[in-house]
């Protein structure tokens, strides 16, 4: 992909040449694995560490499980979970034919 | 002539670099058994790591707009994560963050799975989208989306308070560092300091800030790693203690009540910033405890997603995709700090305080403790205090105070490791502290060179002026920074918090929006920056100064109230005022295809 010439300063007709349509495909499931990666998130950063003194009752290798979530489960998360987001994401923005690379 | 060839080296020219480093290590250590004095291998260690910085920033110069303001946008995703992780480890990171969870226990933690969790946010929310819109600084996202000079001019402000909020304690970090290894006052190792981050930045803007950070992440990683895993084999706490340490967590809580955790100190220290543990290492008691570590997990999330350093970071990037992967990869390095930490504060503490280990001091003869060597430097420094209050003879708990900051630094000493380590523990603390304050330096001259001179008052300026203006910016940024550095009001420099709430309270949903919400408009974003803003550093004002929080939101969540005024306004305002025109409506749909040209064009 070029960078260097162009002369384009609103950008807003230019682009892959896709209909309306396949546009609003696109984002809305683009929309929904965004919603799927939020609620996934949320879960992990808010509602099992909220509720961390009840996990502690439980035991996940050899940790108290509400202790070893802040520390290192849901980190994990996070990290794999950016990673699937993107497997998604790729395969969305091809199928619409608007995959970059 | 770094150009190409370069990029296609990357990998053998950083693989080299690391080699390198791990031979100065060996070279450090042979030294030091050959008798050289801990106070000549650590000057050794500052200035061979910043001389390779410097001669990074020196090689990769440049006079041209593309290469200074997006490092040409040819950072291929895996170095761009390791610069991101560079650029996002401050010194606070590096040095305090174990030290927290070491004195703050579950309280503490937010700020891990914070600081982690807004990632998630950066890579759904912003930096697709921004990486699209080609824009050179988060104000130029703004002023673009919005239209007018007004919104770019709000996010100019908010950028420059934020990051300015952030640089000086970086600039005081680095300072402290270069101050002790090179056994010179801190005030002029504040400046000594302020003259490595410049020649890393002026010379090559953020193609020279670029390759310096990943270097700075390769030293700064080994440095942290190194000394926790070598603490862990020779005290026996397994190879690799990250995954192991769960029996550690539960000694803790059952030694915890027979130690008298809790028990108030009875003298208080002579001099400030050092204190003794009364906070259980794990004991989440529900309700309000859940409810302020939630707020600051979402505080630190929001604010990570819209510091404008770390999202100029993903303009870099050659494409989209690449800008979505280089996240990941962020996340990724980032993360292998973040899980050492806990690991780090837990084992440590269990080396002072199980009376079955060979390292313990808590509950053995004061005397004895007083003389160890390790004790007696950091006593030195006013970094530890220990007083037999009630004259027993037996070091109590509430008797042994520590500066939270020494977890770190002071771990191979309490574990008995050589010195080396401890040099290569200062110069990973430098670069993490140097990484940062050069990215943030960058993000508020870029800002004011871009944005402000150009964009606002010259238009019309050529390139060399705008290059010119951008490193004049750098260096009197750098030297105010400083200045106010070396002045060592702690308690407003601490507060690295401070930057995240003061970043997601202005910026946050006008950044969000400009994406996701079609119908926001100029108006809005002004109204949700502004109020937003303006409430939040009110309400951090009246807690500073001595107001009663509101529901436990005190001033290192005050992005709490940010947030919710920011959106608020902005909702209610956009729909008060005429949706944005058609060609506005375009530009968003155009940002959230990932393929085609970028909204912005190169010379813009």
């Amino acid at each position: 992909m070029s960078e260097t010439t162009r002369d384009n300063g609103s950008g807003a007709s230019s682009g892959p040449q896709i209909g309306q349509e396949a546009r609003e495909r696109h984002w809305s499931k683009t929309r929904n694995l965004t919603i799927l990666v939020l609620v996934i998130w949320a879960i992990f950063a808010f509602i099992l560490p909220w509720n961390a003194k009840a996990l502690n009752e439980l035991s996940f290798l050899g940790f108290p499980l509400g202790y070893y979530l802040i520390v290192q489960g849901s980190l994990i998360v996070f990290v794999l979970l950016i990673f699937f987001q993107n497997w998604r994401q790729d395969s969305i923005d091809d199928e619409a034919g608007v995959g970059d690379e | 002539m770094i150009k190409g060839s370069f990029i296609d080296n990357l990998g053998r020219v950083y693989a080299m670099y690391t080699g390198g480093f791990l031979v100065f290590i060996i070279l450090m250590a042979i030294l030091e058994q050959f008798g050289v004095s801990a106070a000549t291998i650590g000057i050794l260690f500052v200035a061979f790591t910043v001389c390779i910085y410097a001669l990074i920033g020196w090689l990769s110069r440049t006079m041209q707009v593309e290469a200074y303001y997006v490092a040409g946008r040819e950072v291929p995703a895996l170095y761009n994560g390791m610069a991101t992780a560079a650029d996002w480890m401050s010194g606070a990171s590096f040095v305090a963050l174990a030290g927290g969870i070491y004195f703050g226990g579950y309280g503490y933690l937010g700020f891990i799975v914070g600081w982690t969790g807004g990632y998630v946010l950066v890579n759904s929310l912003m930096a697709p989208y921004l990486r699209k819109f080609g824009c050179y600084t988060v104000p130029d996202f703004i002023g673009t989306r919005y239209g007018g000079n007004v919104a770019r001019f709000c996010a100019v402000v908010i950028l420059v308070v934020t990051s300015f909020t952030y640089v000086t304690a970086q600039i005081n970090a680095s300072g402290t560092i270069a101050a002790r290894a090179l056994q010179i006052p801190f005030e002029f190792g504040v400046w000594i300091g302020l003259l490595g981050i410049l020649l890393c930045s002026m010379l090559g803007g953020m193609r020279a800030v670029t390759w310096t950070q990943v270097a700075q992440y390769i030293v700064l990683i080994v440095a942290y790693l190194v000394p926790v895993i070598w603490m862990s084999n020779k005290q026996g706490f397994g190879i690799i203690p990250h995954f192991g340490y769960g029996d550690a967590v539960a000694r803790i809580q059952e030694l915890e009540p027979l130690i008298g955790l809790g028990t108030a100190a009875t003298e208080g220290a002579p001099f400030g910033g050092v204190r003794i543990l009364t906070t259980p290492h794990n004991d989440p008691q529900g309700g309000m405890d859940s409810w302020k570590f939630v707020t600051l997990a979402l505080c630190m999330m929001a604010g990570t997603a819209s510091l404008p350093h770390i999202l100029m970071r993903y303009f870099t990037t050659p494409s989209v995709r690449a800008a979505r992967k280089s996240v990941a990869f962020s996340l990724f390095f980032i993360f292998l700090l973040y899980f050492t930490a806990p690991a780090l504060a837990t084992l440590t503490k269990l080396q002072l305080l199980d009376p079955n280990l060979a390292t313990a001091v808590i509950g053995q003869s004061f005397e004895a403790v007083k003389s160890l060597e390790w004790v007696r430097n950091w006593e030195s420094v006013n970094m530890l205090w220990l007083s037999d209050s009630n004259g027993d003879g037996i070091l109590q708990l509430n008797e042994f105070f520590m500066r939270p900051d020494i977890v770190v630094l002071a771990t191979p000493e309490i574990a008995g490791l050589p010195y080396v380590i401890s040099g290569l523990v200062a110069a990973g603390g430098l670069a993490a502290a140097m990484s940062t304050a050069d990215g943030l330096l960058l993000a508020i001259a870029n800002a004011l060179s871009h944005d402000l001179y150009y964009k606002i008052i010259d238009p019309k300026a050529d390139t060399k002026h705008r290059l010119i203006v951008a490193r004049v910016l750098l260096i009197v940024i750098g030297a105010l920074a400083a200045m106010i550095a070396s002045l060592q009001l702690t308690g407003i420099l601490g507060a690295v918090a401070w930057a995240f709430c003061f970043a997601c309270s202005g910026l946050f949903f006008p950044l969000v929006l400009g994406v996701w919400w079609k119908r926001a408009n100029t108006q809005g974003a002004i109204a949700g920056m502004v109020c937003g803003f303006v409430a939040g550093s009110a309400y951090l004002y009246y807690v500073y100064t001595g107001g009663t929080p509101w529901m436990g939101i005190d001033h290192l969540r005050f992005g709490m109230i940010g947030m919710p005024v920011s959106l608020i306004a902005m909702v209610v305002v956009s729909l008060m005022t005429p949706a944005p025109d058609a060609e506005t409506q375009a530009m968003v749909d155009e940002v959230r295809i990932p393929s085609g040209e970028t909204i912005l064009d190169a010379k813009h």
